[in-house]
């Protein structure tokens, strides 16, 4: 089943987090988290032959609603990816300044606290 | 970018300024298009100005920080970044005052279906959110940029380029 | 009616002005923030008198739009987060001098504030995740306003582990959508329940088998919750993040943060929304007693004050989660009990060793000593709280406790009783030491300039003190049944839950919309 890939995706993402040693990549493998819950909302809106849940003058909704994809979904979703945006943008002002600090992007040099 | 990066030379060739020049003026205005017509089409906000915002990030790209902060200085795009969300939230204010007491309430008059002046607030939702998105993005972008980090560096180098006002 | 919106609307506000304000008026931002977090106050309190309602977002009717639900739980909860709020804010003018940036701190602050009570009153799953995110993400930067190394990797680890986090409950969100179509958390409840709930002898399904896609979600609300909430085994980021935040953010983020966006969360999907059974009631008592245990012993061998407290931090969540998990009426009471007196105490605690860092410029408890010559406000409420949190007599934390003992007790479950005895008694020892090593004992020569902190600092202080005191009264008969006992029946009572919002009457909800 396509749903299982997008688990598959996450997986890999939470993967990458634990074991990636540069700061750069586990930010990259947050993002593969981050796509692999949107793919999954996107695709559970989707329907086999479904058209946009757009209304044009040609078309009125009423006429549409029994074979669009579901609009519901999308709109989870921008509001998802507006929120990755900004954690993204954070990880990466905290990955730079962290850097100018430690002068690495290791992880394993990174170590002055001790969890 | 790669030029940019290695060596602190004001923007590119000639070339890329010139297209650049001509190009981003028309991705700001197809930005503009998307969130005039968010309400009608796809897009909206979001996506209008995060088109805006790339065309800003062209003209720094091009020309160098310097010209962008000239155009739009730190200090204005903070600024206008917290009246986005501010006009955003009087947005949604206004139906509590107009709309019979209902938060988020759309309170002005519906219009004709599929006309661009219809839809109530929710254009000048989009506007408020499309500034509030370009302004966020570029000081975003211009932040990540013009702190060129250097390993054990202090602070002062790091916020002094973008305090300055 | 018309006030609810604006518990959320007037921090965003402040979120949005504070950053405007010119650098020279650092007074006005002051001033400000001040009195955002005093209008706060008011309104919490006057919700606090409201009817319970729901408030339907621009006149769109559940299960449609989104709604606010305003009843006893997020009552309790709206009046403590306000409350603590406005005491942590009087503290912070005086101790945020020596950040620069003071007005972005504030709107950080406030924006974290909104997005707790976005939590706190929200009655959609997907709404929830949004002010989880902004009540997160304005946490994570917070952690790292000092920008210094250990901040900065604090930081970063907290941010981590919370994305992961948003994304499990994103994850959760988006498969409850998929098994029953929609996200309004009532209509989930009421769907839920229709299709058998998470099955076992549950109260609420007797019969039937849990779907796989339900369970799959319920561990995932956990996982990412519990996250959020820095439950035992995904305590990590906790005990770095919490230490190495601004002062009043330590109190902020240890006496509001993980409990409105952990705990409360936690509870009301579990409780409201998926409807709790044995077996998830029996993973979070472990989880709570795990918390507990764990988190008292690493806490005694720490010389790091703000650390050691963030180690209490978890034990004492441990024992709130430990206490809701019994799922009883005595003890979801019991639970929401030491959650109030929690918030009380914890911030009040982190203040005080923000005001001996303020002073001495050290966190170490070693290289204190006698400071209650030279600072009597900071030591004695120190030692109120210090006293509150390790469960003596006189003050909340006694109460909360004894009744958490009582609940598990009752409910049969003995073995969480004695544990529950025997980690208060830990957290005595290891607060007697703060207090010998600290505050009594003879004064060290290199303190012997030290003065007691600003005035607004000692009155914060002062002001939760008294609190600690005030707040045992919740164990009276009157106000136990009228913010406890309708919290308590408001989280357990789900059928009640789903029939206030999906019912007919509605404040702000109007009939002519739904022609649109």
């Amino acid at each position: 089943m396509v749903y299982l890939l997008c688990l598959v995706l996450f997986l890999i993402g939470i993967y990458g987090v634990l074991t990636q040693r540069n700061l750069i990549k586990i930010i990259l493998s947050l993002a593969v988290v981050e796509s692999s819950v949107s793919l999954f909302l996107i695709l559970l809106g989707y329907r086999v032959g479904g058209i946009a849940p757009i209304e044009t003058a040609a078309r009125p909704h009423e006429s549409f609603i029994g074979m669009s994809v579901d609009p519901l979904p999308q709109a989870m979703v921008l509001t998802a990816i507006v929120i990755s945006l900004g954690v993204l943008a954070l990880s990466i002002a905290i990955a730079m300044r962290l850097y100018q600090r430690y002068g690495t992007y290791d992880v394993t040099q990174i170590r002055n606290l001790r969890g | 970018m790669k030029k940019l990066a290695t060596e602190e030379r004001d923007g590119m060739s000639t070339i890329v300024r010139t297209v650049t020049r001509w190009v981003s003026a028309f991705i700001i205005l197809y930005g503009l298009y998307i969130v005039a017509y968010g309400h009608l089409t796809p897009g909206g906000g979001f996506p209008g100005g995060v088109i805006m915002a790339g065309g800003f990030v062209l003209l720094m790209l091009a020309f160098g920080k310097k010209r962008l902060t000239a155009l739009l200085p730190v200090a204005r795009a903070s600024a206008l970044d917290c009246l986005g969300a501010l006009g955003f939230w009087l947005l949604a204010v206004a139906g509590l005052v107009f709309g019979g007491g209902v938060f988020f309430r759309n309170f002005l008059p519906h219009g004709l279906r599929l006309r661009l002046w219809s839809a109530g607030i929710i254009p000048l939702c989009n506007v408020a959110i499309a500034l509030k998105v370009t302004a966020s993005l570029v000081l975003m972008l211009v932040a990540l940029s013009v702190l060129r980090v250097k390993a054990g560096g202090t602070d002062e180098d790091f916020v002094s380029d973008i305090e300055e006002e | 009616m018309d006030l609810l919106p604006l518990i959320v609307a007037v921090p965003l506000l402040a979120g949005f002005v504070l950053p405007l304000v010119p650098k020279r008026a650092e007074r006005l931002a002051d001033g400000l923030a001040l009195l955002t977090a005093a209008v706060l106050a008011a309104l919490s309190i006057v919700a606090l008198r409201m009817p319970d309602c729901i408030y339907a977002i621009g006149g769109w009717n559940p299960p449609i739009g989104i709604n606010f639900v305003l009843d006893g739980a997020s009552k309790l909860m709206l009046l403590v987060v306000c409350v603590i709020t406005f005491v942590i804010t009087l503290y912070s003018p005086a101790y945020m001098v020596r950040f620069t940036g003071k007005r972005k701190f504030y709107a950080l602050f406030f924006l974290m504030v909104a997005g707790m009570n976005g939590v706190v009153l929200t009655g959609d799953m997907f709404n929830l995740f949004v002010f989880i995110e902004i009540a997160s993400i304005a946490s994570y930067a917070l952690v790292g306003f000092g920008c210094q190394k250990e901040e900065l990797e604090a930081s970063f680890r907290y941010l981590v582990l919370g994305s992961v986090a948003s994304s499990m409950i994103l994850l959760g969100i988006a498969l409850l959508y998929a098994k029953m179509g929609t996200v309004n958390m009532a209509h989930l409840s009421d769907k839920i329940a229709a299709a058998g709930g998470l099955g076992g002898a549950g109260p609420t399904t007797p019969e039937g088998k849990a779907s796989a896609l339900l369970i799959f979600a319920t561990v995932l609300f956990i996982c990412g919750l519990g996250l959020k909430a820095a439950l035992v085994p995904f305590h990590a980021w906790l005990p770095d993040a919490h230490p190495s935040a601004p002062t009043p953010i330590s109190a902020m983020l240890s006496g509001l943060l993980i409990k409105t966006v952990g705990v409360y969360a936690l509870a009301r999907v579990l409780f409201s929304v998926i409807g709790i059974t044995p077996v998830v009631s029996n993973v979070l008592m472990i989880l709570g007693a795990l918390s507990m245990v764990v988190g008292v012993f690493v806490a005694i061998g720490q010389w790091d004050f703000k650390r050691l407290l963030a180690y209490h931090s978890i034990s004492q969540m441990g024992y709130i989660v430990l206490a809701i998990g019994l799922a009883t009426p005595l003890g979801v009471v019991a639970g929401l009990f030491h959650l109030v007196n929690h918030a009380i105490f914890k911030p009040l605690l982190f203040l005080t060793a923000g005001s001996v860092e303020y002073r001495t410029g050290t966190r170490q408890l070693d290289q204190m000593g006698g400071l209650n010559k030279k600072m009597p406000v900071t030591g004695t409420t120190s030692f109120i709280a210090s006293m509150s949190i390790a469960g003596v007599p006189p003050f909340n934390g006694f109460f909360s406790k004894l009744l958490i003992i009582i609940a598990c007790f009752q409910a049969g479950r003995y073995g969480f009783a004695i544990a529950a005895v025997v980690v208060s008694i830990l957290t005595l020892a290891s607060f007697t030491k703060v207090q010998k090593y600290a505050f009594f004992g003879p004064l060290k020569q290199k303190w012997g300039r030290i003065t007691e902190v600003p005035a607004t600092m000692a009155a914060a202080m002062a002001l939760l003190a008294v609190l600690c005191l005030a707040s045992s009264a919740l164990m009276l008969k009157g106000p136990r049944e009228f913010l406890l006992g309708n919290a308590q029946r408001s989280l357990t009572e789900r059928q009640e839950y789903v029939e206030r919002v999906l019912g007919n009457k509605h404040a702000g909800g109007d009939e002519s919309l739904k022609s649109f």
